[in-house]
């Protein structure tokens, strides 16, 4: 883990925290109440390595009640979370109930986050995935509530077996893990009900 | 009744407060247990409820809910028992006005967000709108269960057997299903959830609603969701499908026979009418008759 960075290197969180936080929740809020669209988060903050639209999620849903988890590639990131949320950050993702992803094609398989249990799935973690490109037309066929019909996604820079480890997440409801796709400062909701085939 | 009204942006909220009165952590806790609530339609999310600046059984459970989605552009409609104009409602939509500076209107359509008591508007909200449901008793199965550790139990294992018994007993005692509001629902096929005290009437405007349908429960700290285009079903059997009220009258003041109506004693000699629940709708559809036409009752003859 990078040794923590003076506070002058550290990039700024939100100028207005009240109003940018709540605009990226709405955003958020919409995002995974309509699967397949692809929403903009207005008044996002740079803090490389997390893109913009992670970074506003981070500032937006992160706290010291929430403990975090870094791929290696976001790892920079530590000390600017530490700083602005307040957040342990831990080593093994099923301790985590928010992980921040940028290098997505690398990272481990859903099933190594928490699902949470039948009688409380929603003490589960939110994965915020950074990935190459993201559309709202795509291959990605996905069907179920906050969909009329079906809806495509185009996300490119997912593992190559991810729809098949979606499929073993949706199958676990009400238990199961909800990802946020993100590219630079747009992003898209998978909640776990969601059914996607390729 | 008070007529319709164009958005009316408020003086500068009051000082001394967070806007919406809840504070950034709240907010945060809240956000992240409704984000959780929509992944899970159905499912009851414990939070960290506040003690509000009123009474459990007012509406803190909305409250705090519309206080983590409410932005400072979004449009707030209040409505108690599809009343613009009632206490709870009026008290509600001026605490916001105070606390937040967010524009208030009663126009269905022109609204962001809606928080509701025991009501679903007439007029059908559209995609991005947000009605926020006022909750007393979040536990459909409450009364068949008292024991919270069983009733998780029941809900994690989809045992829902109880509530069918209690449906069918009531069959059996009155020869049809007589709960009126707060008729059972299943939400996606999997969670069985209360509805809120909405009249069974409203049940069939939950089903596949464009609109973000979000829970507060404040006493019972439980947040729940539907999201929109989710499949919402009354439970029933299939020798006695669900059916909602019907009125062999029409609205004494509009002349609906589409909305739900309430009863209003007029005099103390058992004078009665039957008007719309929701006044915006009732009274839109007032302003668009000739002002030359006859009151509906005479016409109607429903009043006595």
């Amino acid at each position: 883990m990078a040794a923590p960075l003076p506070a002058t290197d550290l990039a700024p969180g939100f100028a207005e925290p009240v109003r940018q936080s709540q605009q990226a929740f709405r955003a958020a809020l919409n995002a995974l109440s309509y699967p397949g669209r692809v929403v903009t988060v207005p008044g996002c903050v740079a803090a490389p390595p997390l893109g913009p639209a992670q970074a506003a999620l981070a500032l937006t849903l992160v706290d010291f009640e929430t403990p975090v988890w870094l791929d290696h590639a976001a790892a920079g990131a530590a000390a600017w979370l530490r700083f602005h949320c307040g957040c342990p950050i831990v080593e093994t993702p099923s301790a985590a109930r928010f992980a921040f992803v940028v290098a997505p094609e690398a990272m481990p398989p859903l099933a190594a986050f928490d699902a949470g249990s039948d009688e409380f799935p929603d003490r589960s973690a939110t994965l915020v995935l950074s990935v190459r490109s993201l559309s709202g037309a795509g291959d990605l066929r996905l069907t179920g509530p906050g969909i009329p019909g079906e809806a495509g996604l185009g996300a490119e820079g997912l593992p190559p077996d991810f729809p098949a480890q979606w499929q073993h997440n949706r199958e676990l409801f009400p238990r199961g893990v909800d990802l946020f796709l993100t590219e630079g400062d747009r992003l898209a909701g998978l909640p776990r009900t969601v059914r996607m085939r390729s | 009744m008070s007529a319709a009204t164009a958005p009316v942006a408020t003086g500068g909220p009051e000082t001394g407060y967070n806007f919406a009165y809840l504070d950034e952590q709240t907010k945060r806790m809240i956000r992240r247990t409704i984000l959780k609530a929509v992944a899970i339609p159905g499912y009851q999310c414990p939070f960290g409820g506040r003690e509000m600046p009123l009474p459990y059984g007012w509406g803190t459970g909305g409250i705090q809910v519309t206080a983590s989605v409410l932005g400072a552009d979004d449009t707030l409609k209040v409505i108690d028992q599809g009343a613009d104009d009632t206490t709870n409602a009026v008290s509600i939509r001026r605490f916001f006005e105070r606390t937040a500076g967010v524009a208030t209107t009663e126009r269905t359509e022109e609204a962001t967000i809606i928080q509701t008591r025991h009501r679903i508007p007439e007029a059908p909200l559209r995609e991005g709108q947000v009605l926020v449901y006022q909750v007393p008793i979040p536990e459909p199965l409450r009364w068949l269960e008292p024991r919270e550790t069983e009733s998780r139990k029941m809900h994690a294992l989809a045992e829902y057997g109880a509530m069918h018994v209690r449906l069918y007993e009531d069959i059996a005692h009155h020869g049809q299903i007589a709960t009126a509001y707060d008729y059972p629902v299943k939400v996606n096929g999997r969670y069985v959830t209360a509805p809120s005290p909405i009249p069974k009437f409203d049940n069939p405007k939950m089903h596949m609603n464009p609109a973000i349908q979000l829970f507060g429960a404040g006493r019972e700290k439980r947040i729940y969701a539907i999201p929109p285009y989710t499949r919402v079903e009354s439970l029933d059997f299939e020798d006695h499908p669900f059916e909602v009220q019907r009125w062999d009258e029409v609205c004494a003041l509009c002349g609906s026979s589409e909305s739900y109506l309430d009863e209003v004693i007029t005099d103390d000699r058992g004078g009665h009418m039957f008007v719309c629940s929701d006044t915006y709708y009732c009274a839109e559809r007032q302003a668009a008759r000739p002002a030359a036409a006859a009151p509906w009752s005479e016409a109607g003859g429903s009043a006595k």
